[in-house]
């Protein structure tokens, strides 16, 4: 079956999930984001890529970094970006998901970004909107935050320059998350020979194996000589279940700590896709420490949105 | 068809730069064969202020056909242009707008006292009102001819004709 994402060119018509993009696509797109991190230093920190085009932010879940910087990315490229709080507005008059698109087409929608708890969304509507437009998956369910995936490779290979001989650990909360779906799939494909995921067994998903990760349930063995350290956002819903004693029995396996992180290399860094948790899974001085590159990671997104948005807008 | 020597024509285009470049003179080259150009341009007159480059995929008037699909690099421009004499460099001038584009581009850097224009080679058929000030050589081309400027391994100029479109 052809991929949904591609057009009949095989060229990047929506970014629905990282999961079976080539790796061609990929670097692409790091390095047109490269090229636009250099655009928000100067005076006029526009390009007119994108002028009289028409964005929307479709939020059906709230989101402040993901959707401010999809806005900010959109508006450096000099797109006219409209916000819509889905939660509190159509959905809940119990208009359903294709009619809310509908309605926004005949406004003359160019570009959807999409958040939504349902997994398939922003494939729903991507099989859905006329050809001249395109689709971003800012988010759905637990399957896939392909731009967070991107902006995480990004940072990675911004500082660890290539793919080669890296060690990548992502620790914590995998079942429930998208982000980590996205982000081994992307270090997959571009040939990261050693990608570990580390977490209680009732965090991480079966058969995660398959992904091509390797599986670890003990953080001193998982993070032994690692270079990336990704640490996942814990949610707060999920601590009353029954998958976690609590949150500071899970800061205690778990929470990276400066004394678990100095098992890594020396100069390995530390990634969090935000928002953190500070005593749950990150201890404030790591956060805040010289290995940390979490802010940097919210400024190459906006960089990394830019080049997803112009590269889809131009195919 | 007989194409002139290029680097008879970097030397000749040098020569007549040389009258209208200072010291504080801000070089740009637009990529590729105008970056080349103006690497050895910037070398030869001794410019001081450090050389700039223009990558103008981001201000291209054809996006919205022709897309975003070839490797983009950085634009640098290491100096202020505000209120400063800049030379753009491109290796062939045709239809203008890819220095239309150049123009622009500056501008979001700042406001430049001064622009002017050196190419390698001047095919005519302009689409807008763009001249160049300092130019290698006039030459006339079949239209839907691609010319540009090449490097063999050594680093030596010369020009290529080739049928394909221009890459987009």
């Amino acid at each position: 079956m052809r991929n949904p994402q591609l057009n009949g060119d095989g060229k990047l018509q929506h970014l629905l999930t990282i999961e079976g993009l080539p790796r061609e696509i990929l670097v692409h797109i790091l390095d047109t984001a490269a090229s636009f991190i250099g655009v928000t230093e100067r005076e006029v920190k526009k390009v007119p890529l994108l002028r009289g085009k028409s964005v929307f932010n479709l939020f059906f879940e709230p989101s402040t970094r993901t959707r401010t910087t999809f806005e900010i990315a959109a508006k450096r490229l000099s797109a006219d970006v409209i916000n819509l709080n889905i939660t509190v507005s159509s959905s809940t008059k119990g208009e359903t998901l294709l009619d809310t698109v509908d309605n926004l087409c005949a406004m003359h929608a160019d570009m959807f970004v999409v958040r939504h708890s349902s997994s398939g969304a922003a494939h729903l509507i991507a099989s859905h909107v006329a050809p001249h437009v395109h689709v971003i998956n800012a988010g759905d369910g637990r399957h896939a935050h392909p731009t967070q995936g991107l902006l995480d490779i990004y940072t990675i290979r911004h500082y660890k320059k290539d793919f080669t001989g890296l060690s990548v650990a992502i620790v914590g909360d995998v079942l429930h998350s998208r982000v980590a779906r996205s982000l081994i799939h992307g270090l997959t494909t571009l040939g990261a020979p050693d990608v570990r995921v580390i977490g209680p067994r009732t965090l991480l998903p079966t058969g995660v194996e398959q992904l091509g990760v390797s599986v670890h349930h003990d953080m001193r063995e998982g993070l032994a000589g690692c270079d990336v350290v990704v640490m996942l956002r814990l949610q707060n819903e999920r601590m009353k279940g029954p998958l976690l004693p609590s949150a500071q029995e899970f800061f205690k396996s778990y929470g990276l700590t400066p004394q678990k992180l100095v098992l890594a290399k020396p100069d390995a860094i530390v990634m969090h896709p935000g928002p953190m948790n500070r005593g749950v899974e990150i201890d404030s001085s790591v956060a805040d420490g010289p290995h940390s590159v979490i802010l940097p990671q919210v400024t190459f997104g906006i960089a990394v949105r830019m080049a997803v948005m112009s590269i889809l807008a131009g195919n | 068809m007989d194409l002139p020597d290029a680097e008879a024509l970097c030397e000749e285009l040098a020569r007549k730069l040389r009258a209208g470049v200072t010291e504080s003179t801000g070089l740009v080259g637009i990529r590729t064969g105008g970056a080349w150009l103006a690497e050895r341009l910037h070398r030869e007159l001794e410019v001081s202020t450090p050389m700039g480059t223009l990558d103008i995929s981001f201000y291209r008037d054809d996006f919205d056909v022709a897309g975003l699909h070839h490797p983009v690099k950085p634009s640098q421009i290491p100096f202020d242009v505000n209120g400063r004499h800049i030379v753009v460099i491109d290796d062939v001038l045709y239809t203008g707008r890819t220095v239309r584009a150049a123009m622009n581009e500056l501008f979001d850097y700042g406001r430049p006292g001064k622009i002017e224009l050196a190419a390698l080679v001047d095919r005519g058929e302009r689409q807008l009102p763009i001249a160049a000030q300092y130019v290698g050589a006039t030459l006339s081309m079949p239209a839907g001819k691609l010319l540009r400027l090449a490097r063999d391994e050594r680093g030596k100029f010369f020009l290529r004709l080739s049928d394909a479109k221009p890459a987009a």
